[in-house]
């Protein structure tokens, strides 16, 4: 079994953190009865034991003592860190994975990445290392923060950029969340230009994720159980919406989208950790799903958001789980993958779905799902026998979609609409290290990637024939 | 006579397992004092408790599965695997052929050499190897074929027949057709016998003749096991004087191709019907000896290369097996698998034209020059199989 690292960075990433490190534990306290440290809690968590001398980790098999999560938390303003600290979750992290700074970085890209950057590089080192020194076999860094501010997307990516350095052999997945065009701050555009740059060249999957189709599923969640027919309210139990039943009694403002990514990142992981008859271990993410090394910009959807009371979910509901994950409602950014091509598609399913449910259902979808002409039943399955707290199964669908492609190009034109004028430019280049060439050269990255998803556009009208084969002497 | 098997990957020890339950619980309610005691010795060892224990070795990179069937197996209370006769590492292939050929079955060369050379030394006589493994995925398939390297290099007089399942075709892995082809085409020149199911197939199976409703990957290896263990348990051969058949490998399942003529059609299939190179039929249960059998020597079914009589093998077994009354196997060498093989040959082309995904081969050894080699022989046993003519 292997060990992942969450490492959450700026104000969005660490709540979103915290969101995912309350879920998990309650996800690990509704499977685990007996209170057991066993492979399964040890793939996010340590169990130490304060009385030892070496203030040691304890081995798998054991008993419970104290879980501290496998997570580095990074900020330059101490608010979000400190309220983890003095909130329900303080026992599972100590001082030690903690970088925090006071004045933040004036949601300026610039600042996170070379001046925080360069001045915490040592000591960023010294706690990713330390956290991978406890791992018996890491697998995967999960990198968590957003694209429009200045922490998240400075910082974040130059800890990217260092996790590739020091831990090249272990997968980098970064969940980023992505601004929308109403975003309150102006330069967000210029954040997330720059970050991508370093997001196409380092990251090994990018799950992006926009706060818009975040609110929008909220608000359809809400209306479904506020306008819903008496024996079909949001079940209370369900980690898909709200904290209850985990630590946090009250509900913050962002809670509710924050834990849709949560729950992203518990089922992303799900069958690396619980066993069921199709594994799909982390490492296998990467390799179906990203053909060309750039194009690693995976579109997630998760269904059900919702769950009826029944518990016996007849045939059709299970098939609407599978129809659901295709809709553009249900996309984590705001798509539609049906319009688009599709290079790749994961479908990761937890609970109790056998193969001929997974079956039916990919024969019964694909005729109205454009895929690429050299991946045409390109599917990869998983089956995880574990469901997640609350619902009797769920599905998280991956695709590697063209559809991210309008999404990448509104991004460029917000960024030319600033970047013309020269707006706020000086905030950027008056950093020590950073030059108008950073700005260019984002700038084509970001035109390259668009280009490709272009490219692979275009071949979807046309009928492509077989590749002519090999030719054999008789 | 003996055969050890070795379970690759999460596909190779979920059938494995199955197998071994399946041939148990054969051997325990058989009437018959011999065919149980032939099987036993073939499958398991007593230890000294007088417990079962099979005769297999366990390989996957990562840990889950293997616990699994371990603990299924000691439920049964029948049989178990032996404590120290299975290797997990904590990291899967990564359905990555490339990392499973090239960089773990070296890695791991000499623990799984010594787990096999353990089990071998178990056996008094030593009829071969069956590594069990999917194509699709990474450690069946690419430490699976650098494992029956392996067994090639180490047993040279031994048999090896490697157990095959192929993945659904619309689709389990991406990459399933790429890890299929460099599989096939290295497996061709190590194994001397290549018996495949595919998932497809046992699945129709599974819908049509067993009216399963909700089909499991369970209800699926159950169908392979109640297959190959149909194919290994003791039977007796017309040379074997009323014994059973010391070697359940010893077929011949060579046939060497005739030299070339012109004039050969090339469509897929003449005539529409798979020509047969050779079918052994397996007879079991009630009536054997009775049995009408002629059909399956009628020379329009078989290549002009061999007499059909010399085409067909029978074996029979009064036993009962798997509890019917009547059973029949047939292994075929046709060219039933001639359109399947044919797909994948095709899919996988036409995957590495836009050269998709082969950045993750590369990564680990596997170049352009190692896919075309593949490609260049795989295309010559479809073209060979699609020669045939009855």
């Amino acid at each position: 079994m292997t060990q992942s690292v969450v490492v959450q960075v700026g104000q969005c990433g660490n709540q979103v953190g915290c969101r995912f490190w309350d879920l998990a534990l309650r996800e690990h306290a509704h499977v685990n009865k007996r209170g057991l440290y066993d492979e399964a809690l040890s793939s996010f968590f340590r169990n130490v034991d304060l009385r030892k001398s070496d203030g040691g980790d304890c081995c798998v098999g054991g008993r419970i003592q104290h879980l501290k999560a496998r997570a580095v938390l990074i900020d330059m303003e101490e608010g979000v860190v400190n309220g983890i600290l003095q909130g329900p979750l303080r026992e599972v992290f100590d001082s030690t994975q903690l970088l925090t700074d006071v004045s933040g970085s004036g949601n300026n890209w610039a600042v996170g990445h070379l001046t925080y950057g360069s001045a915490y590089r040592e000591a960023i080192v010294n706690k990713l290392r330390k956290a991978a020194e406890h791992c018996d076999c890491l697998q995967c860094f999960f990198l968590i923060h957003s694209m429009g501010g200045g922490t998240g997307s400075g910082l974040g990516t130059r800890v990217l950029s260092l996790l590739e350095e020091e831990f090249p052999d272990v997968c980098r997945i970064v969940t980023a969340m992505y601004p929308s065009a109403e975003d309150d701050v102006i330069t967000s555009p210029y954040n997330s230009v720059l970050a991508m740059r370093e997001l196409t060249e380092h990251a090994d999957c990018v799950l992006p994720v926009e706060n818009q189709s975040l609110v929008d599923i909220v608000n359809k969640i809400s209306v479904m159980s506020h306008g819903a027919k008496p024996g079909s309210a949001l079940r209370k139990d369900s980690t898909v919406t709200s904290g209850q039943g985990s630590l946090s009694p009250t509900e913050k403002p962002f809670d509710a989208m924050n834990n849709i990514v949560a729950n992203l990142l518990l089922n992303i992981t799900s069958s690396a950790r619980f066993e069921g008859s199709l594994n799909m271990d982390l490492n296998e993410i990467a390799m179906n799903l990203v053909p060309f090394p750039r194009l690693h910009y995976l579109v997630p959807s998760l269904t059900p958001l919702y769950t009826l009371a029944d518990v016996n979910i007849p045939t059709r509901r299970l098939d609407q789980m599978f129809s659901d994950a295709f809709s553009k409602d249900h996309q984590l950014i705001r798509a539609d993958p049906k319009r688009s091509l599709y290079l790749a598609c994961a479908l990761m399913v937890r609970g109790n779905v056998q193969v001929s449910d997974l079956r039916r259902n990919i024969e019964r979808l694909r005729p109205s799902l454009p895929f690429v002409s050299w991946n045409q039943e390109g599917w990869k399955t998983g089956l995880c026998s574990v469901p997640p707290v609350g619902h009797s199964h769920s599905l998280l669908a991956l695709a590697n979609n063209t559809c991210v492609k309008p999404t990448f190009m509104e991004l460029r034109d917000r960024f030319t609409k600033l970047y013309r004028k020269k707006a706020h430019l000086h905030h950027y280049l008056d950093v020590d290290g950073m030059e108008q060439s950073i700005f260019s050269e984002s700038l084509s990255s970001l035109s390259a990637l668009i280009d490709e998803y272009h490219q692979l556009d275009a071949t979807k009208a046309r009928l492509i024939p077989d590749a002519q084969r090999l030719s054999i002497a008789r | 006579m003996s055969v050890v098997t070795v379970q690759l990957g999460q596909c190779g020890n979920q059938v494995g397992q199955e197998l071994f339950d399946v041939i148990s619980s054969d051997a325990q309610d058989g009437q018959r004092k011999t065919y149980s005691s032939v099987s036993r010795e073939r499958f398991f060892r007593q230890t000294s408790q007088g417990d079962f224990e099979a005769r297999a070795v366990l390989v996957d990179m990562e840990p889950k599965v293997i616990n699994h069937s371990m603990n299924r197996a000691a439920k049964s209370g029948r049989w178990r695997y032996a404590e120290a006769s299975h290797f997990s590492q904590k990291q899967g292939s990564g359905n990555n052929w490339a990392n499973g050929f090239r960089v773990l079955g070296p890695r791991h060369r000499d623990a799984v050499e010594e787990l096999v050379r353990r089990e071998v030394e178990h056996c008094d006589v030593l009829a071969g190897f069956i590594p069990m493994m999917s194509v699709a995925g990474g450690t069946g398939s690419g430490v699976g074929t650098f494992v029956t390297q392996c067994l090639r290099d180490v047993y040279p007089s031994s048999f090896v027949l490697n157990h095959l399942t192929w993945p659904y075709g619309t689709g389990e892995v991406i990459v399933q057709n790429y890890n299929s082809v460099l599989t096939l085409a290295h497996l061709y020149q190590l194994s001397d016998a290549l018996l495949v199911h595919e998932n497809d197939a046992v699945h129709r199976i599974c819908s049509q003749q067993l009216n399963l409703k909700q089909i499991s990957f369970g209800d699926l290896n159950r169908v392979i096991a109640h297959q190959l263990a149909g194919v290994l348990q003791p039977a007796l051969t017309p040379d074997s004087c009323g014994a059973y058949s010391g070697n359940p490998l010893g077929i011949d399942w060579q046939v060497r191709p005739p030299p070339a003529s012109a004039g050969r059609t090339s469509s897929l299939t003449a005539g529409g019907f798979n020509a047969s190179l050779a079918n052994l039929l397996i007879l079991r249960g009630k009536d054997v000896y009775s049995a009408e059998t002629g059909g399956f020597e009628d020379p329009a079914i078989y290549t002009s290369w061999l007499p059909p009589a010399e085409a067909l093998s029978l074996w029979k077994s009064p036993v009962p097996f798997d509890k019917y009354e009547k059973s029949a196997t047939l292994v075929s060498n046709s060219q039933a698998l001639l359109r399947p093989l044919d797909d994948m040959v095709r899919k996988a082309w036409n995957m590495f034209a836009s050269r998709a995904y082969i950045h993750q081969y590369v990564k680990f050894g596997i170049s352009e020059e190692d896919f075309l080699d593949s490609f260049t022989s795989l295309e010559q046993v479809i073209s060979s199989y699609a020669q045939l003519q009855c």
